[in-house]
């Protein structure tokens, strides 16, 4: 590879740099970034980029098609709901809906994923066995049905979705992180860390886990876009948000009654979600190139 | 090879206890009274009494769990609250049309997802490849059930070529057996009932194919890709083996093995994927069952279905171990 012989040192440049190089040359990894960052600021700004209030009923604009109709008007670029309600403003306050339902579910899971994953290849054995074992329970319940079947004792709501896929997504954490600190610790600088008598806790938060991070923010990444996903489905289901919380899979469910007179209050809020976990997807597969180098050709 | 078997049957047992007690314990855990949530709001004094007394409401929590796996064993779900029926008896109702469905979605899924994912691997880079692996990735992020809607809106609505939803139209007979409705239709060599059955099954087995379909797709490519590597391949070219021989005889058998184990844990992600396409295409199924459950409230019958649909996932994972080390015979010694 010439370009990589032009570089002075190689060695001298922190991995972190180099990763990110790594990463920038990865058109799909870019792709992915640019679509992200496109769904963050629209959440972020949703007020100031809205063209109307998401929840503003307007009985004389029910169900407008989408500008380049022939009936379409600039006031609804993508057309109204039944109610009248504005979809374009209702698909940006959704990416809010949508981002922080991903974000809180995925946290929990983070949280609780590396907590017990690091317990139980720090101590290993009995402790090992019992964690994993309900993982192990978890994991097999087929891919949506625990969560469904959560929210459907719970109640439904968007704080019991978040909570239902949380707990749905801590086993792929605690086995990623339990498979590193396992192969962690049997190396040196955590024998030193011992021997010079640090507490488990902080061998364990200070010294192991940053080592074991690049596994771990793939894995996040990747949880982002499935969480997307099946908080829009339990929405579907009418289990996630609640009218008239606008949320994209919620307005698909309600999409279906007009399938035959409005195909476009349907088509929309799909293609939002599609291209935001595509993006997610993206973004974690090229930061799975980048971060791992036994992947890198 | 028997005794991996034997061992990978026993740690079964806590998998499946535990999840019947997870089962179990919903129920309890949620805030309210378990009979009324059982019940319903506006049940009689006389109803909840009955139904603390017949599910040992009022005994100590490790009592009940211990009645419960008694009912379990004897194969006992208990009685759903809505129609009264016994709920073993409306899954075993209504079990087949999911497996026809969730079979026929897995097989289309292995079908196109293996292929391309060698012709994908044989021509890394190529324009076929970036295609292929950008449609792949499409597919893992697609919204199934909006896409079955989508399909909905083009084939049933617009172009009028597939049926809207239902498993069979009003006006064609069929005897039923297995209440597969293909199958059925095969044995009893009912031509015009299998063809409308396979109208029918078409749609929601091909959007139930989407997800699996592309990790498929994904896992074959990286599998081949890393078998295509390897020394004996090259031998294997050296030799002037054909370029079919060389993929197909050395290349495939290898890949394989990783590929199979992904199939089988996709058929989880067609179980549980089967609650959103059933209830789209009002597919008579386990999965628009629960569904239903779920919006009516009924617990009895989201507590029956989701310890069926649980142990039929484990014992598929079972099998799909049990397949994967007599495929590849350097598992057993570990």
């Amino acid at each position: 590879m010439p370009d990589k012989l032009k570089r002075k040192n190689p060695q001298d440049r922190h991995p972190f740099l180099d990763q990110m190089s790594q990463l920038w040359r990865n058109k799909t990894a870019v792709v992915g970034l640019i679509l992200v960052s496109f769904f963050f600021t629209a959440a972020i700004f949703a007020p100031l980029i809205s063209p109307h209030n998401p929840n503003e009923t307007s009985l004389y604009d029910q169900l407008k098609p989408p500008v380049w109709h022939d009936a379409g008007t600039k006031k609804n670029i993508l057309g109204t709901d039944d109610l009248g309600r504005d979809i374009l403003s209702r698909l940006i306050y959704g990416a809010r809906v949508s981002l922080l339902v991903s974000m809180v579910s995925v946290g929990l899971a983070f949280v609780l994923g590396t907590f017990f994953g690091s317990l139980a290849g720090y101590y290993k054995g009995k402790l090992d066995s019992f964690i994993m074992r309900i993982m192990d329970i978890i994991l097999a319940f087929p891919y949506l049905l625990l969560a469904i079947v959560v929210v459907a004792y719970l109640g439904p709501s968007l704080e019991n979705a978040m909570m239902a896929i949380g707990i749905t997504y801590v086993p792929r954490f605690a086995r990623i992180v339990r498979g590193s600190v396992l192969e962690e610790c049997g190396k040196d600088y955590v024998t030193a860390a011992r021997s010079i008598g640090a507490r488990d806790l902080r061998i364990i938060f200070l010294a192991i886990l940053p080592n074991c991070l690049g596994p771990l923010i793939v894995q996040t990444t990747l949880s982002f876009a499935s969480a997307i996903l099946d908080a829009a489905a339990l929405s579907f289901l009418g289990l996630g948000a609640q009218p008239p919380t606008p949320e994209w899979g919620a307005m698909i469910a309600r999409s279906r009654s007009l399938i035959l007179r409005a195909s476009w209050v349907m088509t929309f809020p799909g293609i939002a979600i599609l291209f935001a976990v595509l993006g997610f997807n993206l973004f974690g597969d090229g930061l799975r190139d980048a971060l791992d180098p036994r992947l890198r050709d | 090879m028997l005794s991996y078997a034997i061992r990978r049957i026993l740690i079964l047992i806590p998998t499946l206890l535990g999840v019947s007690i997870i089962v179990f314990l919903m129920l309890h855990l949620t805030p309210g009274d378990p009979a009324e949530l059982l019940l319903g709001e506006r049940a009689t004094d006389e109803a909840l009494h009955q139904i603390r007394e017949h599910l040992g409401l009022n005994e100590p929590l490790y009592v009940q769990y211990g009645m419960f796996l008694k009912r379990l064993m004897k194969g006992d779900l208990g009685e759903t609250i809505w129609t009264r029926q016994k709920v073993w008896v409306e899954v075993k109702q209504r079990f087949p049309a999911t497996i026809e469905l969730a079979v026929t979605a897995l097989f289309i899924a292995c079908l196109f997802g293996v292929t391309l994912g060698i012709i994908s691997a044989t021509r890394q880079y190529s324009i076929f490849d970036y295609v292929s692996m950008l449609g792949a990735l499409t597919g893992v992020s697609m919204p199934i059930f909006w896409l079955g809607l989508v399909f909905m809106l083009i084939f049933s609505v617009n172009l009028g070529w597939l049926p809207l939803s239902a498993r069979l139209s009003v006006d064609v007979d069929l005897q039923v057996i297995t209440n597969i409705y293909t199958l059925d239709a095969l044995l009893t060599r009912n031509w015009v009932a299998l063809k409308d059955a396979l109208w029918h099954l078409i749609m929601p087995a091909v959007t139930l194919s989407t997800i699996p379909m592309a990790i498929i797709a994904r896992m074959t490519r990286s599998a081949m890709l890393e078998v295509l590597r390897q020394d004996y391949i090259k031998t294997a070219k050296a030799k002037g083996l054909s370029q079919f021989k060389v993929v197909f005889k050395h290349g495939l058998r290898n890949a394989l093995i990783p590929v199979v184990t992904t199939i089988g844990l996709q058929f989880g992600v067609t179980l549980g994927g089967a609650i959103l396409t059933e209830s789209i295409f009002a597919w008579p199924g386990v999965g628009k069952w629960m569904y239903d459950a779920v919006t009516q409230r009924d617990y009895m019958v989201i507590q029956g279905g989701t310890l069926f649909i649980a142990a039929l996932f484990i014992l598929i994972n079972l099998c799909v171990d049990i397949l994967y080390a007599i495929i590849n015979p350097r598992i057993s010694v570990r």
